[in-house]
């Protein structure tokens, strides 16, 4: 028997029981609908890390003060301001790989325009900032260099803080306050999105370092020259690690710590703290597949059970075909493609289901769509072969029955 | 050369401890162009000589010569590709599709021959025309009446011009007139050239056949040429 004739002779066995076929595709539907979705909502997923680790910038280490030990209290990590200007300059200057080090200082305040004021960040920065996240200005410019040396009162607006004080109006040039002290505005940060830790980037203002330690972060940053933290971008990733260690052993040096006390800072590498993130969302959308998978298994089971059914139903049917002169690997190829057609079709439907939930998703969450060529061709391929694997035994039940019983079944 | 040749055919069940005879040496040659009535009350091994001539069974022990192919040294392909050629079946339940129409039903044995579509659509309509039915190729055989659907089965049996036509009870499940009609219909086509080969156990249908086989336990007790009833007049009398 021709292909097609067998596919059409199928589709009429299929509609001849309308409800009964499709509640068996339904498993077929849903296990390619979670499929495709899942795929799509895990890759969906990950980019999203993936593009937070870009906004932070790659190849990153971030330097920050460690705890210390007043009369006998040992407060938090971060408590030390003994980081400095000059620990910045050193890392640039003498670890290898290093392409940018940033020294920053930062806090909360209150930005003031006109009528309108807003809390945000800030940031006292040097021009290292720019290379080291990998960020520049959307209009304006940058800081010039002397700026940075005398500590301006010249400020960068992040696109969140521009829009909610100026709304639509060219903010370049005009006057905010920071604890009264008038900044000009020369320009506004591109938009830099997500952190990976949920925090809006674009949500800060920036003024160079000498400016932002003397004029409006308090503590006592302004008499010894020191700083917040250092970002440390290197050239490549591998030379992170080794450049961790040069540094641990300079600022220790620097920060003259005799052998048996700790470091009165810490490092972290920041790309490494990302890749896990990414590892991770990796995982779940494996995971999310793995499920999927699972319910398409389940749905090729319900497959074989109809076509069980069907074969006991149609016996006499077999008998017929094979009096008037079927062979055995016709009967087999019937009903083998019987239940791939209605698994290919239950994929088919799957596809439009799995698309529109992802989508869905996608809208809801806010994340990229990425419904995946790749995992639909799966999917459906993968359709097809469960309703193969277990159309298979149903339809050799089929071929292997006896013409005269099968004949003189009621 | 005779169209079927069977030279002590056997065929025994193996059913659990006992053994059953159900056909003991049967020699029997069947001309073509014949048309022959296997008769017997059930138990006697006519439905056992029937579906091994058929083909749908292999024999024991003994041998069987089907239009000179040598049945019993077939594989189940062989024994399907022989059943589709030279064997038309016609069953006592129709056995037609049911939600296939009438063209469809008739064209199912050249579907396995290989024909293309226009060739099995040609033949079909000329076969249910043989049968008179060639207004009614597109009812579905729940619009038929018993009789018409049996005209159907007739003509899917006829459509692949098989050397026999091999009718088990085909009117056990019809009224007398229609009975009447349709061992009529045998008539003619045995009187074109068809050989059939009818299993029954009712003397009145055995009547129509040319020769006659009895057959009891397991062996032929009486073989015989008979005058046959012409089947039409009967039916014109149940029709007055």
């Amino acid at each position: 028997m021709r292909l097609v004739e067998a596919i059409r002779s199928a589709l009429s066995a299929i509609l001849a029981n309308a409800l009964r076929s499709l509640l068996t595709m339904l498993g077929i539907v849903i296990g390619v609908a979670a499929v495709i979705a899942m795929v799509a909502i895990g890759s969906g997923a990950r980019n999203l890390v993936d593009q937070q680790i870009r906004s932070l910038g790659a190849n990153l280490a971030i330097v920050t003060p460690g705890n210390v030990t007043q009369g006998g209290a040992r407060l938090g990590a971060g408590a030390a301001s003994s980081l400095t200007d000059e620990d910045a300059e050193a890392i640039r200057r003498e670890v290898d790989g290093v392409v940018a080090a940033a020294p920053f200082v930062q806090g909360g305040t209150q930005v003031v325009a006109g009528g309108s004021n807003w809390g945000t960040r800030i940031y006292g920065i040097d021009l290292d900032w720019f290379s080291a996240r990998e960020w520049d200005v959307a209009t304006g410019r940058t800081f010039d260099p002397e700026e940075v040396r005398r500590g301006d009162i010249v400020i960068l607006l992040g696109q969140t803080v521009a829009r909610n004080l100026f709304g639509e109006d060219d903010p370049i040039d005009q006057i905010v306050r920071v604890r009264n002290v008038p900044f000009r505005v020369i320009g506004v940060m591109a938009p830099k999105g997500q952190s990976a830790f949920g925090q809006d980037q674009d949500d800060a203002v920036f003024v160079p370092l000498d400016a932002g330690r003397r004029r409006v972060i308090g503590r006592n940053y302004a008499k010894d020259g020191s700083v917040g933290s250092i970002f440390v971008k290197f050239a490549h990733e591998s030379d992170i690690q080794p450049g961790i260690e040069t540094m641990t052993e300079l600022l220790r040096q620097r920060h003259r710590i005799v052998a048996e006390h700790e470091d009165d800072f810490s490092i972290r590498n920041l790309t490494e703290i990302a890749n896990t993130a990414s590892a991770s969302a990796n995982t779940l959308s494996m995971l999310l597949a793995a499920v999927a998978a699972v319910s398409l298994l389940v749905g090729g089971i319900g497959i074989m059970n109809i076509m069980l059914v069907s074969v006991t139903e149609r016996t006499r049917e077999i008998g017929l075909r094979l009096a008037v002169g079927a062979r055995p690997r016709d009967i087999l190829s019937q009903f083998l493609i019987e239940a791939t057609t209605l698994s290919t079709i239950g994929g088919a439907l799957g596809i439009g289901l799995g698309v529109g939930a992802a989508y869905l998703v996608a809208q809801l969450a806010g994340w990229p769509s990425l419904v995946s060529t790749n995992a639909t061709l799966i999917a459906v391929g993968f359709s097809a072969l469960v309703g193969i694997f277990f159309g298979f035994y149903p339809a050799q039940r089929a071929a292997k029955l006896d013409p005269i019983e099968a004949l003189r079944r009621e | 050369m005779a169209l079927i040749e069977t030279r002590d055919l056997r065929r025994v069940y193996e059913l659990d401890a006992a053994r059953v005879v159900a056909l003991d040496a049967v020699s029997l040659d069947i001309d073509k162009g014949d048309f022959v009535a296997v008769m017997g009350p059930s138990g006697s091994g006519k439905s056992t000589f029937m579906n091994l001539i058929g083909c749908l069974d292999k024999p024991t022990g003994g041998h069987y010569r089907l239009a000179g192919t040598a049945v019993e040294s077939l594989d189940a392909d062989g024994l399907a590709r022989l059943r589709n050629r030279e064997i038309g079946f016609v069953f006592q339940q129709f056995n037609l599709l049911p939600r296939t129409d009438a063209l469809g039903n008739v064209e199912l044995p050249m579907i396995y021959a290989g024909c293309d579509r226009r060739t099995r659509r040609d033949r079909a309509l000329h076969a249910l025309g043989r049968v008179g039915l060639a207004e009614r190729a597109h009812h579905r055989p729940m619009q038929l009446s018993g009789g018409q659907q049996q005209r159907v089965a007739i003509a899917r049996a006829l459509v692949n011009s098989p050397s026999l036509l091999l009718a088990d009870e085909p009117t056990g499940a019809l009224d007398s007139r229609t009975a009447s009609e349709i061992m009529a219909l045998f008539q003619e086509l045995n009187r074109e050239g068809v050989t059939i080969v009818l299993v029954t156990h009712d003397a009145e249908v055995g009547r129509h056949a040319r020769r006659l086989v009895r057959f009891r336990d397991g062996s032929v007790i009486e073989d015989h040429r008979q005058s046959p009833v012409d089947a039409s007049a009967l039916a014109r009398e149940a029709a007055e």
